[in-house]
């Protein structure tokens, strides 16, 4: 092989490159995130847990289309107490901790999801609840 | 001549004939057809011509939200309407900018002149001139800003009539500002979230690049309360909302007693506010 002094140095030093985020990060993934429960206690979602981990972005775009476009504002129903469709009105009354709860898992996965363009968090909402 | 140009000419003229002549026995035929159905439905036919004179307006169907503003007892109590903006500031998360650019308004004041831009202002009774006017969304029953609206995210909502926003589909092309004839709707040239006074938690804010205006308060109304401004003015019968296609509502009695007018009723877009003068 000609040039074997450089190529095979070479092509050591372009796959170490290339696999720089593997072994810098010691050879494991990065800690699953724990989203938080929620701080209130409550034991029971409107789905199945597995069903809201996979769907709840589907699940929010069907309550978005009943409330808004076809006018079924009906309320959900979990252990007896009711809930209004809707992010702010439902999910947030017990996920009361937008950071711990959304972010951790959306950051996680870099996804951003624009739900916080209009819909207030809890945080934010209380931001501005007394000044009048 | 030669047999066989002697039979190309033969065909040559039947196909001719045949093509000229068929459109003509299609259209005999047809009329035929017509005509002996115009005898089978001769009552209808009748009936479809007195239609023809002078276009009957459909009975309406389903329930049809409006409102009555009284402006007689704004005039006299003005407070009345400084009290229904702000219910609807704080029911909606309206933000409150300075410059008038920026402006985002459901429900406003605005001079008659400027309101009823139809109606001649020309010695205009001194309370009318020097009083503002509530104005809103007038919820037409044949709204402008749905059919220019690409994506459909106004558009009018079958159960009740409510010109509805889906502020998620917004796309902020400003079509429907252009189509509305009566300047309901606003637009967030920058993020709202800093001018807001108060956060009501139940409602959202908007972001920058939406459009927004007064949505007669459809998410008050699915809990079976009054929409802001009219529980700002209740008990004082200035501002009357209700279903119009029901003559049994307080809305109905109103109207069939007082006169009311209508923004720029030529339009034909069938405002739902009325006005008491």
């Amino acid at each position: 092989m000609y040039n074997k002094g450089t190529i095979i140095p070479g092509l050591i030093i372009f796959v170490l490159f290339v696999t720089f985020p593997i072994w810098f990060n010691g050879l494991k993934a990065a800690t699953v995130p724990k989203p938080e429960l929620p701080p209130g206690g409550e034991k029971k979602c409107v789905e199945s847990v597995e069903y809201m981990r996979a769907n709840h972005m589907q699940l929010l775009n069907e309550w978005r289309d009943n409330v808004l476009r076809d006018g079924n504002r009906t309320v959900v129903t979990v252990d007896g107490k009711d809930y209004r469709k809707g992010l702010q009105l439902a999910c947030m009354q017990c996920h009361s901790n937008k950071e711990k709860f959304c972010d951790s898992c959306h950051t996680y996965a870099a996804v951003k999801p624009y739900c916080w363009d209009c819909h207030l968090s809890p945080k934010e909402a209380v931001s501005k609840e007394e000044t009048h | 001549m030669d047999k066989q140009r002697r039979k190309f000419l033969k065909i040559a003229g039947a196909t001719a004939l045949a093509g000229i002549g068929a459109p003509a026995l299609v259209r005999l035929s047809a009329s035929n057809a017509l005509a002996s159905e115009h005898e089978h439905g001769a009552a209808e036919g009748h009936a479809a011509e007195a239609a023809h004179g002078a276009p009957v307006e459909e009975a309406p169907q389903g329930v049809r939200l409006g409102m009555v503003i009284d402006m007689r007892k704004i005039s006299e109590q003005p407070e009345l309407l400084d009290g229904a903006i702000a219910a609807c500031i704080d029911a909606h998360n309206i933000p409150q900018f300075d410059n008038r650019k920026s402006e985002i308004k459901w429900i406003w004041k605005a001079p008659f002149e400027n309101v009823f831009t139809g109606e001649s202002s020309y010695h205009l009774a001194k309370t009318v001139k020097e009083t503002d006017f509530a104005v809103l969304c007038n919820h037409c029953d044949d709204p402008p800003c749905v059919r220019a609206c690409p994506t459909q995210a106004t558009f009018k909502v079958k159960a009740n009539g409510i010109v509805a926003m889906d502020f998620h589909r917004c796309i902020g092309c400003r079509f429907c500002m252009a189509a509305c004839p009566y300047g309901a709707r606003s637009f967030n040239w920058q993020d709202p979230r800093p001018y807001i006074k108060k956060y009501n938690k139940d409602f959202p804010s908007r972001m920058r690049g939406v459009v927004e205006k007064c949505n007669f308060c459809g998410e008050r109304l699915a809990l079976g309360q009054e929409p802001a401004c009219v529980e700002a003015c209740k008990g004082t019968g200035a501002i009357v909302f209700g279903d119009l296609n029901d003559a049994q509502s307080e809305i109905r009695q109103l109207l069939d007693k007082e006169f009311t007018i209508q923004r720029n009723p030529s339009l034909g877009t069938k405002p739902s506010v009325f006005y008491i003068v």
